[in-house]
């Protein structure tokens, strides 16, 4: 763990509710993948599982005021911005109880009131909207940071480009985040970029980057700190590589024949669960009474999601046109 | 009598052995697009082709439509026969710059100097709670572009037959596969040939209706059909199969036997295939019709995730049903 050197305030609560909301996102992804073979979720279905570590480690250095877009993989950023659990899950039973009335379904997690603006299922679709997000907030001179999570295969879009350079030339505070998680569904890196080492790309568009150990939650959250720092006070974007790994399949879909079960199996060891909660344990930060008591909240948390989301409602089919166009105010 | 050897097969291995017989049979068709090859294609249809041709004929892209549709452009212009892939119809709006300013325009706009012999084939369609990003059906706004033609293969055989077709083309097509039936099995002759994609099928003969459709709305209008016929209402279905050029004459002939329309697009209603057909249909036979015509279309919205609003959202078998009866005044 890069731990010490980079960050002033390690206090063990901070350090507990890192490992809190890394646990917090494996369970519940757990119980939904569960829920999916049961058809209770249904549509696609993007697991998180072994790159936690970088929403944890990112997401909760923003300000309130700040926002943030992410992709179709967003169950664990809606979930540590403050998305109640329960909303995401009914939104994935397709409830309008859920966060988006149930007209999103997993890649579609949007919330208001925490600047949540969406999961974005094209990819690279995201990152335009980013930057206007950020443009408006620059005309306005407000003091916010726009975050944009996106995956290492976006980058070979077309949009990624062009959101790069605007950024850059318009000056906007964004805050890249690249999930660099080595594969785009089947296509490993190397199939599809010339230049693999993905944060010297943003060097063409004058963004200052850096690349950090996406499996280190503390290493993450430090790194965003500085960057987060930089971005408000220069109002200039800044580039975040994170490497990390997904342990699943790609969604629910994927017979992985891409890769090998030993790679996977040899990037289980290194998850960032496993690693952080084992740094715990040998500088006695975590006690098996602290484990306990985060397994049990997390676990009642994901029965009331369960049951909140069982007993939702079916939004009546007699409102099937509403909001394609605002609504007067009555 | 011989009888010719068939064998059953779903629309995925269709689709797989029409690839795979173009590539035996032409070495300037090559296969491109994102998870074509590696992962075996974002619905299977090209699993197993890497390993038989090599990743320079089964060619993996990177995330770029609109740069690999473009690529497709180019080697099409210098001698090959590329055929690309885009994972859905929503995602080819990424390339639809490169497929309506440049694919479609370069032949008339050189003055007859280059043709594009693209084929360009993409999934559509709802039913598999996709949400409003993966399940649209804008086939229909391709069909609103000269310069290309737009074909939706809704049987087995034209699965099989169309790709051929549409690699001898000298210009772009576009094909159009419908999520919802790609498991779908089917009976086709073992050696397969090209179809003839001119005309209309007349899936289903009948003198009380003229139902048209086409893609995944077709197995819905038969299932409707068969409906009304316990009715005893005599529905004649039509399978378009081409959407551009469409074939007026089937259309037109059917409706000078039945007298009455009903359109069953599951593309939206508003500025669509289906007005351009009714439309048609009031230019060229408005004298033969003894109704107003029916159209059944998606509903005017983005296609919500819930099941239950999902299937709201588009054409079913009780409202293609209920429509017939209503243009029959036997509501
Ligand atoms: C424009 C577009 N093209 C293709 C797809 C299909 N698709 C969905 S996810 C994905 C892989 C994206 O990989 P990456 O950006 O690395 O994100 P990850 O899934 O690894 O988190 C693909 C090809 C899509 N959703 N949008
Ligand atoms: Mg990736």
């Amino acid at each position: 763990m890069t731990a010490s050197a980079e960050k002033p305030h390690l206090s063990r609560e901070h350090l507990l509710a890192l490992l809190r909301q890394m646990i917090r996102i494996r369970r519940f992804e757990d119980k939904c993948a569960e829920l999916y073979t049961r058809e209770e979720i249904r549509g696609f279905l993007h697991l998180y599982d072994g790159e936690e570590a970088v929403a944890v480690g990112v997401i909760p250095v923003l300000e309130q005021r700040d926002r943030i877009v992410a992709t179709y993989r967003e169950h664990g950023h809606a979930l540590v911005r403050g998305v109640p659990m329960k909303a995401v899950l009914a939104e994935m039973y397709g409830k309008q109880d859920g966060c988006s009335r149930g007209r999103g379904g997993s890649m579609h997690l949007f919330d208001r009131a925490t600047n949540f603006y969406g999961g974005n299922a094209i990819v690279g679709g995201g990152l335009p909207m980013a930057i206007g997000l950020a443009l408006a907030d620059r005309m306005r001179g407000d003091d916010i940071v726009t975050a944009c999570f996106f995956g290492e295969g976006a980058v070979a879009e077309g949009e990624f480009h062009e959101s790069m350079n605007l950024a850059a030339l318009w000056g906007l505070p964004v805050l890249f985040v690249c999930e660099n998680n080595r594969y785009a569904m089947g296509t490993a890196l190397a199939l599809s970029e010339s230049e693999t080492d993905i944060q010297r790309k943003a060097a063409c568009y004058q963004i200052a980057s850096e690349a950090v150990d996406g499996m280190d939650v503390i290493a993450v959250e430090a790194a965003t700190r500085r960057a987060v720092h930089v971005v408000r006070e220069t109002r200039k974007p800044h580039f975040l590589e994170c490497r990390t790994y997904r342990l699943r399949a790609h969604s629910m879909f994927d017979a992985q024949l891409y890769r090998d079960k030993a790679e996977v199996e040899a990037w289980r060891h290194k998850e960032p669960i496993v690693r952080f909660q084992g740094w715990l344990e040998a500088n006695h930060l975590v006690h098996p009474d602290d484990l306990a008591c985060i397994e049990s909240e997390v676990a009642a948390e994901i029965a009331e999601a369960v049951s909140f989301s069982e007993a939702g409602t079916w939004e009546p089919v007699e409102q099937l046109t509403r909001f394609t166009h605002a609504e007067a105010e009555g | 009598m011989i009888q010719p050897a068939t064998t059953e097969i779903t629309y995925r291995d269709a689709m797989r052995e029409a690839i795979r017989d173009a590539m035996r049979r032409d070495d300037r068709v090559f296969l491109m697009g994102e998870d074509v090859g590696h992962y075996g294609g974002c619905y299977g249809v090209s699993k197993g082709l890497l390993a038989e041709f090599g990743a320079e004929r089964i060619r993996d892209t990177p995330l770029s439509e609109s740069g690999f549709t473009g690529a497709g452009i180019g080697a099409a212009m210098a001698g090959m026969r590329p055929i690309v892939e885009l994972m859905t119809v929503n995602f080819s709006l990424l390339a639809l710059d490169q497929i309506l300013n440049t694919a479609a325009t370069l032949r008339h706009m050189s003055g007859n100097q280059f043709g594009v012999p693209l084929v360009i084939r993409m999934a559509t369609g709802a039913g598999r709670q996709l949400a409003a990003q993966h399940s649209h059906s804008l086939e229909g706004w391709y069909a609103h572009i000269p310069g290309i033609k737009v074909l939706a293969p809704a049987t087995v055989e034209d699965a099989r037959g169309m790709l051929w077709t549409a690699l001898q083309d000298p210009d772009p097509v576009l094909i159009f596969e419908n999520v919802m039936l790609y498991n779908m099995t089917g009976t086709v002759a073992a050696d397969a040939v090209p179809v003839d994609i001119a005309r209309a099928a007349v899936r289903r003969a009948g003198r009380d209706i003229s139902l048209i459709t086409y893609g995944g709305s077709l197995w819905k209008t038969l299932e409707a059909a068969a409906v009304l016929a316990g009715e005893n209402i005599h529905a004649e279905v039509i399978d378009l199969r081409s959407l551009r050029p469409l074939d007026d004459a089937t259309i037109m002939a059917s409706i000078a036997r039945t007298r009455r329309a009903v359109i069953v697009d599951e593309g939206w209603r508003s500025g669509s295939l289906s007005a351009e057909i009714g439309m048609r249909i009031v230019e060229q036979a408005f004298w033969e019709l003894d109704a107003p015509i029916g159209r059944v279309c998606s509903a005017e919205v983005p296609i919500p995730y819930a099941r239950h609003l999902e299937n709201a959202a588009i054409p079913q078998v009780p409202g293609i049903v209920a429509t017939a009866k209503a243009v029959l005044g036997r509501a």
